[in-house]
């Protein structure tokens, strides 16, 4: 790190900055000093940083041209640290503070030695639009060689490559009125609102609020400007219905006046956000605003001048070099030239003049101009040359002089000599663009106003521009233009704002000139043959590249904007589309607005990553849902499945002794002892995410008829029936079983990733289709808990810890009992889903622990084996029982799945489904139908999604006739088994068919029933 | 991200509270047995997408749980009017008018309406496993 | 009251049976950090926001038509249904209270020991009536939040409007909370009331964490963890 610079361009006094703290930064590598108030665009200037970055296509030497958003060049990448990287920061907005690291994004390995500079050799002195894609095509394969290079200079920025130390949040707000930007409208038009009673939010995106005011030389009540500003803003302060957000952009408008914010919270204390009080804060936050009207008080971006070699370092805009001046005590260079179409430029060159630098000349388009700040201009000296604009800028690292001619601006031509004026500085300015970005996010599209020359957003219920954003300028008109937004939007929302033309203050009355319409300067070169003129300084585009564009044939100028990439990526045109649009105009003989309108999308400036996530990330990425029994879970050592948004244990692997020690069980492992202990002894699932749905009404029962595809007539209270539902499209779409608790009272469960979905299903026939029903629905899924007891020892298990007579004949198989379990109230089920003798156990979800330790007390004598989600999946697809959405995919008939005996053809009436069963499509021969599948080889577990041939030798693309739907090695059969769906399946048992694999190999199996233990089905009846 | 009024709930609320459940006002038949499958297509599968006034049914699913629908633009996103289950529009009626009269299907009494065909989703909500 | 309907007494005897609330998990693992408060500890510094579980309360489902319902409530209860959308009632002395949830559906929070003794007596009193009540109260739980940033600490949490101006007391919705959807209400000036299903306790509970860890938010531990 070299020595630190002095900061040769600061003003010994003048400007918001606090000279008596220093502040150290680096830039580059370099290390330089700034102070409290700086940004460090300012910083960079006052130590006479010319180069901040080098540009995107042609690897040009570039400096900072703006003083806030709109700036194109000074795009950096900030961090002092690798985890604390952040791309893409504008200098100009970024407010300086003691330690702070930047470096240029374009421009690697670093802006002053850029490796790039060839290509833009190469390039020279022309490279057309789409440059990249015509020169490194060749060879077509090497493209992803170039890209990977070319990528990385063209300067992007880069995100960190370490955690974030940083947290983000989200802040939902409400208001009545949101004003954006606090210069002399907004405030007017929030402090009007405000009084009136509504609730207001005042957003401003800079580190002060105050916006034109903080640098204007124009009094207010004879006054400097910050004395009413100072007011004003106190007075905001006061009112408890008033927000106030400082360093907040207002970034995307969205529909119905939903606004979002970012607000930078600590970006100005430092590289990471500092505790406060010994609390974590949010570096950033991004507010989710939902407004009830929106003043859009965002001003006016100054568009430079378009002429040769503009984007040399040291032409800058003329309100950035006031802003410089007047703000920040910083004079960004020694002698001016100032290059202007409108009066309100002239300030710059008396600004700078005042700052005891010198102005070469102001160098004004208009023929005759006259006006207050013209006359200031000429009683000061300062030399004023008409009729003319600079054509060219020399110096390549530097402005090093001004090429001066008169021009007709009308016939684009130069008319006069050329004069070369030595100077390091241009200033220009061409007028003045509304920023309208927010404005165009609502899908109004701006219009043409010759009157201002430039485009002001159109009428959009409830949004109003106002002030600079809408074209108007002059500052007491600006103030009474945001009094007049804010009366109209407090009366819009039912407030009645008495206005007070008393409260303005008084602004000295100034007669300005009327400005000319110039973008581009005419050279003596055609715009082809000239010095490259830019348009768009973030893209490199130029507007001999517009030119080419139009000359291509590309007239609209949406499609221009895209071939030449004007006003792409987080630039979004602030200072290059109007002046696009007007070269685009000039080639193509027409007028601006008969060019096209210009939009502009979210985001109005990067907003990071971190702040669109906000909280929502790492353990709070998503909502993790326990069961009451998580705890125990977690104890016992289980691996966890996400089913939806559930926990639920996969399988439970044990220790097992190894040599050397001991090791955990492999899942195969587990899963064969788990499925092992429940054909042979007894386990236990947590079944508590099973969806549960209490339904109660004298038209249950009717209901159920009609959306399930069986039978419910005659359920009687203790007695559960499963049940199949289909859309009316007749494919299944859940399944479940239903419990007839009373005659007019069932308990319906669903699967668990359906909960919601079968629940809202219910409420959707029954409110829309079916409202004279007497029925009502509700979630019971996280009152009850359940616990699945089974397997051959479950009854003698549960017999000494429950009242129920658990006899077979009294407690039959698809019955349910009320009583109690380990002295807890219980509705206990004989309902099985593994196939063994099973019970199912609700109780209260606060009771779920005592019951289950009281089970694993009593179960230690019968070794109760807890079992996961896997070793469910294996004994229920042993059996052939569906999984609704493994088996199934939306176009799946219960016919297809074997289960006629599920579908109550003769139920009176035509129940959800009934009518698509019978569709000629439902009907066809060769549907694919749910099968069993047995590999010939034992050993072989199909994979889940394999396809299935008929004929292995056919030649590829062969016809595919099904794929396998759940797979697994059964520990009972010693076997792999599966279940696929077929076409034809059910005609075809006994046949064999093929499944070729990626590599190659090609398993058999046999088509067989999907019942693979016990077809009868004797054991769950025991 | 609409503000849409429940107009159950009598207030305005945030879209992330509801679910979009398609054209409002179609109506399933009273006696699906006696359309042709051409007809019990039309009613599943196919629906309108127009340029401008749209009826769509909506649920507020995060909120009081009842469908409702709203007459919406589509171009401009403007919501006109939101009403209950088993109203009619008073915003673009005539043009619902004319689509009963020219669709295959009956419509029920009352107004009463239905979406068909399950939810695609629903069906294939991953990890729906029991 | 006819058979219809299986009505119930799931609650155990709390003197024999042990209950968990449903946060007793995430206080355990995810920790309760000390209210200010309450702890008065070294550090002096009072937390401005300040939740607690009020558990095991008896959570009662109401489906009906607003007039019968309401007349029954009056009766059994001496409070009637909320009148209009969106809102709440609470008795004399603030253990009960009815929440509008739909045209049809309103929530009643009761002393957990109250809950099935209410229910056999609403049911009496509505006789053939076609309601729906439902016990919900071992499903959901209580999360009471307090102390001068609270609203803030919804603000980051909620889509809905929580400005303690425009959210009066007496008001209560359902809407999102993160990324599932709670039951918000304000039974009066000095706090606001979560209703959380059980299963989304856990994500709730951290959130509110890390939400509310700026404002030195801490855990009420006078929280009634014990049934009443």
């Amino acid at each position: 790190m070299s020595q630190t610079a002095s900061q040769s361009n600061r003003l010994a006094q003048g400007g918001q900055v606090d000279r008596t703290q220093t502040l150290t930064f680096t830039f580059n590598g370099r290390s330089y000093t700034g102070h409290p108030g700086d940004t460090l665009a300012s910083a960079l200037l006052a130590n006479g940083v010319d180069l901040v970055n080098r540009s995107f296509k042609y690897s040009r030497p570039r400096g900072i041209v703006a003083a806030g958003a709109e700036e194109p060049n000074a795009v950096v990448q900030l961090g002092a640290t690798e985890a604390t990287q952040v791309p893409n920061v504008r200098a100009t907005q970024q407010a300086l503070y003691d330690g702070l690291v930047a470096c240029s994004t374009n421009g690697w390995p670093d802006a002053q030695r850029d490796i790039m500079r060839w290509v833009g050799k190469l390039g020279s002195p022309f490279m057309p639009p789409g440059f990249y894609y015509k020169t490194f095509m060749a060879p077509a394969s090497m493209w992803m060689t170039y890209e990977k290079y070319i990528r990385k200079t063209a300067g992007l920025g880069r995100s960190p490559t370490q955690p974030d130390p940083d947290i983000y949040d989200h802040m939902h707000r409400h208001c009545d009125l949101l004003v954006v930007g606090a210069g002399p409208a907004g405030l007017s038009a929030a402090l009007t609102a405000a009084r009136a009673g509504a609730r207001v939010l005042l957003a401003d995106e800079q580190e002060t609020m105050g916006g034109s005011l903080l640098d204007t030389r124009e009094t207010l009540d004879d006054q400097p400007a910050a004395q009413w500003l100072k007011t004003t803003l106190a007075a905001l302060a006061e009112l408890d219905n008033v927000t106030l957000l400082p360093r907040t952009t207002a970034h995307g408008y969205h529909d119905h006046h939903f606004v979002t914010l970012h607000e930078r919270r600590t970006e100005h204390l430092g590289d990471s956000a500092p505790s406060q009080a010994g609390h974590r804060q949010s570096r950033s936050r991004l507010h989710r605003v939902r407004a009830g009207q929106v003043v859009l008080a965002t001003g006016a971006h100054e568009r430079p001048l378009v002429y040769a070699n503009n984007d040399v370092p040291g032409n800058l805009l003329a309100g950035a070099v006031s802003t410089y001046i007047r703000r920040y005590g910083v004079v960004p260079g020694q002698k001016l030239v100032l290059s202007t179409s409108n009066d309100h430029a002239y300030r710059a060159a008396l600004d700078w003049q005042e700052a005891g630098r010198e102005v070469a000349a102001i160098v004004d388009a208009r023929s005759a101009p006259q006006g207050d700040l013209v006359a200031q201009a000429k009683a000061a000296g300062i030399r004023v040359i008409t009729g003319s604009a600079v054509l060219e800028a020399k110096g390549t690292q530097r402005v090093s002089a001004a090429r001066v001619a008169a021009i007709d601006v009308d016939a684009f031509t130069v008319t006069g000599k050329v004069e070369t004026l030595e100077c390091d500085t241009i200033a220009s300015s061409g007028g003045y663009s509304p920023v309208i970005h927010l404005a165009s996010h609502t899908g109004a599209r701006p219009v043409w106003s010759d009157d201002i020359i430039g485009f002001v957003p159109s009428t959009v219920a409830g949004v109003t521009a106002s002030g600079g954003a809408r074209g108007v300028y002059p500052l007491g008109e600006v103030l009474a233009d945001g009094v007049e937004a804010g009366t109209n939007a407090a009366t819009a929302l039912g407030f009645s704002a008495a206005v007070n033309d008393a409260d303005l203050p008084r602004v000295a009355s100034r007669h300005e000139g009327s400005a000319c319409a110039l973008f581009q300067i005419p050279h003596e070169k055609a715009t082809l043959r000239a010095p490259k003129q830019f348009v768009d300084l973030q893209n490199d585009v130029t507007a001999a590249a517009i030119e080419v564009a139009t000359l291509e044939g590309f007239e609209s100028i949406e499609h221009v904007k895209r071939y030449t990439a004007m006003g792409f990526g987080t630039d979004q045109g602030k200072l290059g589309n109007i002046n696009g649009m007007a070269v685009a105009a000039r080639c193509l003989g027409q007028s601006i607005p008969e060019t096209g309108t210009t939009v502009f999308r979210p985001n109005y400036t990067p907003v990071t990553f971190g702040a669109v996530v906000g909280r929502h990330c790492r353990e709070l990425f998503d909502p993790e849902r326990y069961t009451p029994m998580q705890s125990w879970h977690v104890a016992r050592g289980a691996e966890f499945e996400d089913v939806g948004q559930w926990k639920r244990p996969w399988y439970y692997p044990q220790k097992r002794r190894a040599e050397g020690g001991e090791r955990l069980e492999t899942m195969h492992e587990a899963v064969a002892r788990e499925c092992r202990a429940v054909r042979e002894g007894v386990g236990i699932l947590d079944a508590s995410t099973l969806g549960k749905i209490d339904i109660q009404g004298p038209d249950a029962r009717e209901f159920l008829g009609r959306i399930y595809t069986n039978k419910w007539q005659k359920l009687a209270p203790g007695r559960v029936r499963y049940g199949l539902m289909c859309g009316d499209d007749g494919m299944v779409m859940d399944d479940g079983t239903t419990s007839c608790l009373a005659e007019n009272h069932f308990l319906m469960t669903t699967t668990t990733g359906n909960a919601a979905p079968v629940l809202e299903w219910l409420e959707l026939w029954h409110q829309t289709e079916w409202p004279e029903l007497e029925v009502y629905f509700n979630s019971v899924t996280d009152h009850w808990a359940t616990m699945t007891v089974t397997g051959p020892e479950a009854r003698k298990l549960l017999t000494d810890l429950t009242d129920i007579d658990l006899d077979r004949e009294a407690f039959k198989f698809m019955d349910w009992r009320e009583g109690h379990v380990a002295g807890v109230p219980a509705r206990v089920f004989r309902i099985s889903f593994t196939g063994e003798l099973a019970f199912e156990i609700n109780v209260q979800a606060h009771y779920a622990m005592h019951v289950w330790e009281a089970l694993f007390a009593r179960g230690e004598a019968f070794d109760l084996t807890p079992y996961g989600t896997e070793t469910m999946h294996v004994l229920r697809a042993e059996k052939g029982f569906i999984i609704v959405g493994q088996d199934t995919d939306g176009s799946v008939t219960p016919e297809d799945l074997g289960m006629h005996w599920a579908i109550g053809y003769d139920k009176p009436f035509p129940w959800v489904g009934k009518r698509a069963l019978t569709r000629s499509d439902t009907r066809r021969e060769g549907r694919k139908q749910l099968v069993g599948l047995k590999p010939k080889d034992a050993s072989v577990v199909l994979e889940e999604g394999a396809q299935i041939v008929f004929e292995p030798n056919h030649a590829i693309p062969m016809p595919m006739v099904g794929h396998v739907t759940s797979s697994y090695y059964s520990p009972t059969l010693e076997s792999g088994f599966a279940l696929a769906v077929v076409k034809g399946g059910h005609q075809r048992m006994g046949e064999s068919v093929y499944l070729p694999m990626v590599d190659g190999r090609v398993h058999e199996a046999e088509i067989v029933g999907t019942q693979f233990v016990d077809p009868k089905g004797e054991r769950q009846h025991v | 991200m609409f503000h849409i009024y429940c107009p159950y709930c009598e207030e305005l609320r945030e879209e992330e509270e509801f679910h979009p459940k398609g054209e409002a006002h179609i109506a399933r038949p009273e006696e699906p047995e006696a359309c042709s499958d051409e007809e019990w297509g039309d009613y599943l599968f196919f629906r309108d997408n127009p340029r401008g006034i749209h009826h769509e049914m909506w649920l507020h699913a995060v909120g009081c749980r009842k469908f409702f629908n709203i007459t919406r633009n589509t171009v401009s996103y403007e919501i006109l009017e939101t009403y209950k289950m088993g109203e009619q529009p008073t915003v673009g009626a005539e043009h619902l008018a004319r689509e009963e009269k020219t669709a295959s299907v009956q419509a029920a009494e009352g107004g009463q309406q239905t979406v068909g065909a399950s939810d695609a989703a629903l069906a294939s909500v991953k990890g729906a496993q029991a | 009251m006819s058979n219809s309907v299986h009505v119930y007494d799931a609650r155990a005897d709390h003197a024999t049976v042990t209950a968990e609330s449903p946060l007793a998990y995430s206080f355990q693992r995810s920790g309760m950090p000390a209210s200010g408060e309450a702890s008065g500890e070294a550090s002096g510094e009072k937390s401005r926001a300040v939740i607690g579980e009020r558990a095991f309360l008896g959570h009662l489902i109401l489906r009906g038509g607003a007039i019968v319902l309401d007349e029954a409530l009056r009766e059994v209860l001496g409070v009637g249904l909320p009148g209009r959308p969106n809102s709440l009632t609470v008795d004399a002395d603030g253990q009960r209270s009815v929440q509008w949830l739909s045209p049809d559906e309103w929530l009643l929070i009761v002393p957990g020991d109250e809950t099935f003794g209410l229910e056999t007596r609403l049911r009496a009193h509505l006789g053939g009536a076609h309601v729906a009540i439902v016990d919900v109260s071992a499903g959901q739980t209580l999360i009471e939040l307090s102390g001068e940033a609270a609203h803030e600490v919804l603000m980051k949490s909620t889509v809905y409007d929580v400005d303690p101006h425009a959210f009066t007391v007496g008001k209560g919705v359902t809407t999102l909370f993160a990324k599932t959807n709670v039951i918000l209400r304000r039974p009066d000036a000095s706090r606001w009331e979560l209703i959380v299903r059980r299963s989304f306790a856990d994500y709730v509970y951290r959130w509110l964490l890390d939400a509310g860890e700026e404002y030195g938010i801490g855990v009420a531990r006078e929280s009634r963890h014990e049934p009443q």
